[in-house]
């Protein structure tokens, strides 16, 4: 098969689908977790405030997982249309749920009334933890495996996403977006809801800590599966260990209030356990509980080797205007959140 | 209660869903381009006055967008949700489409979509309007890759099938073929100044409305201008790229085209039809004629034979020709009638006559609906012509289903969706409706400035 720089097309495109993924992750990771704890702010300024504080960039990060979507579409048909279809209901309502949370940040500052406010900050926090959860809760189940038989059909029903360890994840993912938004948001905030945030801050690290811990050990003795890379190429064992040392300097960072720094390692711990869900599916995608066999790997999944090849050239060209758009969002609005007449 | 098969649910979610969703990218990519004008015309005068104008459609614009992002990525996922089999076949080339769509075009418009509305005060004017410019720019790429995407389904090439039954697939063969297949050009062309025509036909509507009222009546003129400036050019073009459409689904899709007109016998000298209706169990249409229309239309004479529907195996051809007739000609109807509103009102602008003629405005302020129809209906009729291939003469629509989705399951996303969408659409016509009542924000002296800006003008030209 044809090879570039010693990976083989597929490889690459996996490799495509987990850095828009990874991007996603850390992108609308950070603004998913705004949403989940935007509650937790009660003061109409504040919730202002937060809400202005992903204003402009919270559209640019939906992006990533469209083209993310768009490029498993692409490069992986078959299991574009098996994870799709199997998920059918979660993904349904995790539709539902990106449509509440868009019409609730447009709309709420539409109108004064209370309840009208209220009523958009509740759709907003709820569809955030929704989709977060969703997100989740198929990851959990894509890393616990599925009861997939040899003609790639889903054997089971909606109960069997609800095991124990796919929920785990779930709250994991909960969990690491609220970190990641509650040090975004405290990061792009002064004054009152700065002091309010100190607080969530350190009561998010926890919460995620917990979930880090019992995640990891749950893995292990749960999924061994996720493991066997690590067998064959020792030098992996390196993610681990960044990721619990990264774990490590946010929490020294929040502790010293250096919450920029802790940003850019809450990034890092967000791209480093999507790294390592993808290191331990390689070379499958799905994977069949039924019957290893029934698997569904990388290269049979594929699509042809010209189309990848295209593709891989336009990811090459689009990726760096993609990043090059958000590094100038971010720049053109850097620095703390203030409100104005056009602000939400 | 006898559940309808999945097929048929599937069909109408997905019927539903695009439907709704079509009405706002047409929308936001023709104001996209009424944008740049506006914001265009305040660079090069300096007037606060289109300022004001900019602001204030940009906020509409940031309205229709949001309500289009968030039902497009729907329509996304829907193909691995309920299309599972078509996804698996069709992911090579239609996949391509849409994952470049994502990374060339909507990134760009939605990173600086951020910036045309909370820049103001963060970047300077030059790098605001190359803002705007860029959201406009990426609404068009948006809809070319799209567009392409159908178009390939329509009118397939550059690819090759391997594999056989439910496991066959197309892969591409030739990347720039499956791109410019037959139909894409012109589809698309015909697509991008049928949304112009609905972005600018709002912008004129609601200026209508202004005048009618006496309310910011500069800024509605100014507005009312641009808007037509932008109606009436699409309105011209859009009946050379509707004229060469019919004609390449003439040689490329047959069927369709002896649907759209009701044509059942191949003719050797083929009607057109301007109304009628079509009998599909007698295979009879009746209505008015233009003889020998249809060949002209085609084939550029009077006398050329055009194929008929029972040129076509029942099983192969479009069973609701009255549907696809009737869209086609309402469509068509709807276009002939914007060409002679704008002539119209160019004429009457040019005699300066145009913003006291009462009976005018109150007809472009309910025109806004003509464009939305006319795009609907043309949509339908292009998919409901094709029909029963979702891939033409290589995918037939109920083989292209999820094989494991249940009717159960999804009964209740279309129920969901449903409810969903008419809510949608309920607050969006009453957030619409607010911000037409309230009006653009006007700066101090806006139309003082105007003013002395255009008397001034015409003092300095040469008498």
């Amino acid at each position: 098969m044809e090879t570039i720089l010693g990976l083989d097309l597929p490889t690459w495109w996996f490799l495509v689908i987990g850095g828009l993924i990874t991007g996603y992750g850390v992108l609308d990771g950070f603004d998913l977790g705004a949403g989940a704890l935007h509650l937790f702010f009660k003061k109409e300024e504040s919730r202002r405030l937060a809400l202005n504080a992903i204003g402009p960039v919270w559209d640019g990060n939906e992006v990533w997982l469209v083209i993310a979507g768009g490029a498993l579409f692409a490069g992986f048909p078959l299991v574009y249309g098996v994870v799709l279809s199997t998920f059918y209901i979660p993904f349904m309502l995790f539709l539902v749920a990106l449509i509440f949370r868009a019409i609730s940040i447009e709309f709420r500052s539409k109108e004064s009334w209370r309840w009208w406010r209220q009523m958009w900050d509740i759709s907003y926090s709820v569809s955030s933890i929704a989709i977060t959860l969703l997100l989740g809760l198929v990851l959990g189940n894509l890393i616990h495996g599925l009861p997939i038989n040899a003609a790639h059909e889903f054997t089971g029903n909606l109960l069997t996403f609800f095991n124990p360890y796919a929920i785990l994840i779930a709250v994991t993912t909960l969990s690491l977006f609220m970190l990641h938004g509650a040090i975004y948001l405290v990061m792009k905030t002064e004054d009152r809801l700065y002091a309010r945030l100190t607080v969530l801050v350190n009561n998010c690290s926890k919460f995620f800590i917990l979930c880090f811990i019992l995640t990891s050990m749950a893995t292990l003795i749960y999924v061994p599966h996720m493991t066997h890379q690590f067998k064959n190429h020792p030098e992996l064992f390196i993610l681990p260990l960044v990721a619990v040392l990264t774990l490590l300097n946010i929490k020294r960072n929040i502790d010293a209030r250096k919450y920029f720094t802790a940003f850019l390692f809450s990034c890092i711990i967000t791209s480093c356990l999507l790294i390592l869900f993808a290191v331990g599916l390689y070379p499958n995608i799905v994977i069949s509980t039924t019957n290893p066999a029934y698997s569904i790997s990388i290269y049979a999944a594929a699509s042809s080797v010209k189309s990848l090849r295209i593709m891989l050239l336009i990811a090459a060209i689009g990726t760096p205007m993609v990043i090059g758009y958000t590094i100038f969002l971010f720049w053109t609005f850097r620095g703390k959140v203030k409100l104005n007449e056009m602000s939400y | 209660m006898i559940m309808p098969s999945v097929e048929i649910l599937s069909r109408i979610q997905f019927a539903f869903t695009i439907a709704f969703h079509y009405i706002y990218p047409p929308l936001s990519i023709g104001l996209g381009l009424c944008l740049v004008i506006m914001e265009g015309l305040y660079l090069k005068t300096g007037l606060s006055l289109y300022k004001d104008i900019t602001r204030y459609w940009i906020k509409i614009f940031a309205l229709i967008f949001g309500i289009g992002v968030a039902t497009g990525i729907v329509m996304e996922f829907e193909f691995g949700t309920n299309w599972a089999t078509y996804s698996h076949y069709v992911g090579d080339i239609f996949g391509s489409a849409l994952a470049a769509e994502g990374i060339f075009a909507f990134a760009m418009e939605s990173a600086f979509l951020g910036v045309l509305l909370f820049g103001w005060n963060r970047v300077n004017k030059g790098v605001h309007f190359f803002s705007t410019c860029m959201v406009a720019l990426g609404s068009i790429f948006s809809a070319l890759w799209i567009v392409i995407a159908n178009s390939w389904q329509q009118t397939p090439t550059g690819f090759r099938i391997e594999g056989h039954d439910m496991q066959a697939r197309a892969v591409v063969t030739d990347f720039w073929a499956m791109v410019f297949n037959p139909s894409s050009v012109d589809r698309f062309s015909h697509v991008i100044i049928g949304s112009f025509l609905a972005g600018s036909f709002l912008v004129m509507s609601v200026a209508a409305w202004y005048i009618l009222k006496q309310r910011f009546v500069k800024h509605a003129q100014a507005m009312f201008k641009v808007g037509l400036s932008v109606a009436v050019i699409a309105a011209l073009l859009q009946l050379f790229t509707g004229h060469r459409s019919a004609h390449y689904v003439s040689k490329y899709q047959p069927a369709k085209l002896a649907a759209m007109e009701g044509h059942y016998d191949s003719l050797a000298v083929a009607d057109m039809y301007l109304i009628g209706w079509v009998d599909n169990k007698k295979q009879q249409t009746t209505g008015i004629k233009i003889p020998g229309g249809l060949s002209f239309l085609t084939h550029g004479s009077f006398n050329a034979p055009v194929e008929g529907l029972n040129a076509t195996p029942e099983k192969d051809r479009p069973g609701a020709v009255n549907f696809v007739f009737q869209t086609y000609h309402i469509m068509i109807s709807i276009g002939m009638l914007l060409i002679g509103l704008t002539l119209l009102a160019v004429f009457l602008l040019w005699r300066k006559k145009l913003f006291n003629q009462r009976w005018l405005m109150i007809i472009f302020a309910w025109a806004v609906l003509l464009p939305q129809i006319a795009n609907q209906v043309g949509w339908y009729a292009a998919e409901v012509g094709r029909q029963p291939w979702v891939v033409y003469k290589l995918l037939r629509t109920s083989d292209a289903l999820s094989k494991k989705v249940t009717a159960d399951q999804v009964m209740f996303s279309l129920i969901l969706f449903t409810l969903v969408y008419i809510l949608l659409l309920a607050l969006f016509l009453y957030l619409l409706n607010r911000k037409i009542q309230h009006g653009p924000d006007i700066s101090e002296l806006a139309e003082d400035e105007y003013d002395g800006y255009y008397n001034n003008n015409i003092e300095h030209r040469p008498s």
